[in-house]
């Protein structure tokens, strides 16, 4: 019955996923200023929704100003133009009008979501934080204030901690290895001259991409996103950040809190988003700690044994690196056997990859959910904005099923012995965990 | 905390509910069918064809505040149990069956109720509910299976609450506000009774409460209501009713002074200051508070242009975050919440008394029409931006419904946020703000010997 139900099923999502709803109606259009946008038009309910990504992340900050791009989307909405900050925040509140800035590694992100009435003064709004950020002395202080009482926060978090320490070890001074916060002396080193040159060096045309979801036409979406946008300089400056491998040294490192239950972070060199096993790793991911209650290490660590109640694993590709990271927490008492059974799921699946019926388990899986991840405007303009950073395509969400499908037991094999090699990984272990030294 | 929930796999915070479900929209905006089966089983069809996609929700009128003396923690137990399978569907057929059609799937628990979802292929969706259906009454349980899962959980309850100071004062400051309602009990449950749950505890909770007449259907997404009807027919249809006792939780004796508890820890470097005030719920004789009390929230402590933080984080620059909260959708008494945490350095007497200046501010000045037009436009637009997400539109009905409240209840609340007045703000202000109903809690580091 087991058998019957399954294979019906995945039928089913086969059927399914190869037309989830949106995919036709993605639209390439250009604004009247020449900005190309990705853009679905979705009438039934009376909001617009707008993804932004400038290629510019905290490993394109200066030296020694360790935290400069988070410090500038949080005090973008601080005041534009002839707005201080308490008018340019009524202002949002008043029209309802969400408007968000965020940055990574390697890119900053712009989110605007907004009842289709309000359109105007939201994209107004926009354009005068990007182009016109007042950085006004008395709220950057506020800021300042607020994200140094944040680092103190992160010096009490495990989790913080672990993330931290094993950035530190695996990418040293590259820029890679900079905690996005920043540091103390950073955070106070930095003054509004600063964040203005980031604004102005990093809010360029070249290179931004744009994806938006909404209940107006194209027309009128390019008006919109040319209000915003049109009068940002062009020309980028190209960065330059060195390709960098992380380190494969291995190692543990004990950081010793007086918590009960001891968090552990592990993690390895991964796999660029361009290498031709980048399917095959997505796969092998799946089975060993992926999404779900169904992988592996899920299996091992919590389902069979209890020995945590969250266990994961993802591929984390950059831009110019990549790894693999995975963790737990568990009890102080019972972090050693939890690392030898994680310890010894990465070496089978190292030494034998993956069986037949895993594989098409995650077939059936990643492509059955990827469209149903898909469930509002703002998912679906922000997953328009992740293609065309991965530079993956137009057509790749039609084509998205054809890579996954085309993985092999073989390939899975190669590559897992090609990622998981125990003596690469670095291992960290924040708590006070019993039989492990350091 | 109340306003945390406990899911299999990831936290689902009720706070974060508590403001969509004051959020729907103009009658008919979200035109959900509603029908009872024979059995009792309440049923909402949410009917959206923008995606082939489909949520199935259960809703249990059961949650942690209806745990025996001495067993706390077994209702979230529970929860996690029902993934060990059925006499139809043993082990994890339930899971494999999600995921193979790349389905997403969860559960949750808190004070009032328990939930389980997936969201999945429209097409697949009787095959969930003929495995939702027979998971209502045909669970088993291995003791293996309980003593790993019950493992799981105690790993749940160290990361969520023993490793933070911050959850720990949580669990204290709720166990000071409530004298008799259970809600003094933290949902996980306290460590020394979890370890002691067993199989029998978890198949007695579950025969006593896990029956149609006690729960709610949510459906959602790209689905006909007949079809729904048809489906819930076959598979909840043929359960018969279960024995269910009402709910008979003592009534909280009015509280007369107000209670302090001050939590020092080791690990603490950053201190912080909380307050909660005793408030009508859902079903209290002052329950017309609870949408003046929300915009309240907004107005006093709901982001960077409220009050508090104007005051004390811009304005006197001794704090780096201050603002309020307000959670009325419960089935016993509500909170109404204060945080604020210093700058760097900075000490809690300092904050508390600006803390208190605002409160005292609100409830002499009241709130200025700009103010309570501002606060109405940010909740009234989130019905619009609710009816974007089929799994958000699925659990305001769900949690309404399964508190108690209507469809009706649900589908004016717009209205109700519209006729609030500035009168009724300050009124509301003047009941709830009252010292001798709070407990007013501290986070500090140890003290140095």
């Amino acid at each position: 019955m087991k058998k019957i139900q399954l294979v019906s099923s995945l039928f089913v999502a086969l059927a399914f996923f190869s037309g989830p709803a949106f995919a036709t109606d993605i639209s390439e259009m250009r604004t009247p200023a020449g900005l190309d946008v990705w853009y679905v038009q979705e009438k039934s309910i009376p909001i617009l929704s707008v993804e932004i990504s400038f290629p510019r992340g905290s490993v394109h900050e200066p030296d020694g100003l360790g935290g400069l791009a988070n410090m500038v989307s949080s005090t973008l909405d601080e005041g534009a133009g002839d707005l201080n900050a308490l008018a340019f925040q009524t202002r949002l509140e008043e029209l309802a009008i969400s408007m968000s800035f965020g940055s990574s590694k390697d890119t900053f992100r712009v989110s605007l979501k907004t009842l289709s009435k309000n359109r105007d003064e939201a994209f107004r709004l926009l354009g005068l934080a990007l182009q016109s950020p007042r950085f006004d002395q008395k709220a950057v202080e506020r800021i300042r204030r607020q994200i140094q009482t944040r680092l103190i926060g992160q010096a009490e978090d495990a989790n913080a901690i672990a993330a931290k320490a094993w950035f530190k070890k695996t990418y040293g001074d590259h820029p890679y290895g900079r905690p996005s916060l920043g540091t103390k002396q950073s955070i106070a080193r930095i003054t509004p001259a600063d964040l203005k040159a980031w604004v102005d060096a990093n809010f360029r045309l070249d290179g931004i991409l744009i994806g938006a979801v909404g209940d107006v036409d194209q027309a009128e979406i390019g008006r919109l996103l040319d209000i915003a946008l049109a009068a940002l300089p062009k020309a980028q400056v190209t960065p330059e950040v060195s390709k960098i491998m992380p380190s494969s040294a291995g190692s543990t490192i004990v950081i010793r809190k007086p918590n009960p239950q001891s968090v552990v972070m592990f993690g390895m060199p991964g796999i660029m988003r361009d290498d031709p096993d980048y399917y095959a790793a997505y796969v092998m991911n799946y089975v060993l700690g992926g999404g779900g209650f169904t992988s592996r290490l899920y299996q091992e660590v919590r389902e069979k044994r209890g020995l945590a109640y969250s266990v994961y694993s993802y591929l984390y590709p950059y831009e110019h690196s990549a790894i693999y990271l995975g963790g737990l927490g568990t009890a102080n008492e019972r972090v050693v056997e939890s690392l030898d059974v994680v310890k010894a799921e990465i070496s089978k699946l190292a030494e034998q990859g993956i069986t037949d019926e895993e594989l098409v388990k995650a077939k059936v899986f990643l492509n059955g959910s990827f469209p149903l991840r898909l469930d509002s405007n703002a998912k679906i303009a922000r997953m328009l904005v992740a293609i065309r950073i991965s530079d993956l395509g137009m057509g790749y969400i039609d084509q998205r099923p054809g890579f996954i499908n085309a993985v092999t037991v073989e390939d899975v094999r190669r590559v897992a012995r090609r990622l998981l090699r125990s003596g690469a990984m670095t291992w960290v272990i924040v708590g006070d965990p019993a039989g492990i030294d350091g | 905390m109340k306003s945390v929930c406990f899911g299999i796999g990831q936290t689902i915070a009720v706070l974060s509910f508590a403001v969509l479900t004051s959020s729907p929209v103009q009658a008919g905006l979200f035109n959900p069918e509603v029908f009872e089966l024979e059995n009792g089983l309440q049923v909402v069809v949410l009917e959206d064809h923008r995606a082939p996609v489909v949520t199935q929700m259960v809703w249990y009128k059961v949650g942690a505040a209806d745990e025996p003396v001495g067993k706390s923690g077994i209702a979230h137990f529970l929860e996690h149990l029902m993934f060990k399978g059925t006499t139809n569907a043993p082990g994890n057929t339930f899971s494999q069956t999600v995921a193979a059609s790349g389905g997403r799937e969860n559960a949750f628990t808190s004070h009032d109720f328990t939930g389980y979802y997936q969201t999945l292929a429209a097409a697949n969706l009787e095959q969930v509910m003929k495995l939702e259906a027979d998971r209502m009454t045909n669970l088993t349980l291995s003791e293996k299976d309980i003593v790993a899962e019950r493992n799981v959980v105690m790993e749940e309850r160290r990361s969520r609450t023993e490793n933070k100071p911050s959850a720990l004062l949580g669990e204290q400051t709720a166990a000071a506000q409530f004298l008799t309602t259970p809600y003094r009990i933290p949902v996980v449950g306290w460590a020394h009774e979890i370890q002691q749950l067993n199989r029998e505890d978890a198949f007695a909770f579950y025969r006593q409460y896990y029956a149609p007449n006690n729960a709610i259907l949510v459906i959602a997404g790209d689905v006909l209501t007949a079809d729904v009807k048809k489906l819930a027919n076959k598979y909840y249809g043929v359960i018969p009713r279960g024995d269910v006792t009402l709910r008979n939780w003592p009534q909280e004796p009015p509280q007369l002074s107000p209670r302090r508890v001050e939590l020092r820890d080791q690990r603490v470097q950053q201190p912080s200051w909380r307050r909660s005030y005793l408030a009508p719920g859902s079903f209290d004789a002052k329950k017309h508070l609870a949408e003046p009390l929300d915009l309240l929230a907004q107005i006093l402590g709901g982001g960077t242009t409220s009050r508090m933080y104007q005051a004390l984080v811009v304005e006197q620059k001794i704090a780096t975050s201050a603002g309020s909260w307000f959670s009325g959708d419960s089935v016993g008494p509500a909170r109404f919440g204060l945080y604020a945490r210093p700058v760097a350095g900075g000490d809690l007497a300092t904050v508390e008394k600006s803390m208190d200046a605002e409160i005292e501010k609100i409830i002499s000045g009241g709130v200025s029409e700009a103010e309570l037009n501002r606060a109405k436009a940010g909740m009234l637009a989130l019905a619009t931006y609710a009816r974007d997400s089929v799994t958000r539109k699925a659990r305001i009905f769900g949690r309404a419904l399964v508190i108690g409240q209507t469809v009706e209840g649900v589908e004016t609340w717009p209205q109700r946020v519209e006729a609030v007045t500035r009168q009724q703000v300050q009124d509301a202000a003047k009941e709830v703000l009252d010292l001798r109903r709070s407990v007013t809690g501290l986070l500090l580091p140890e003290k140095k010997s």
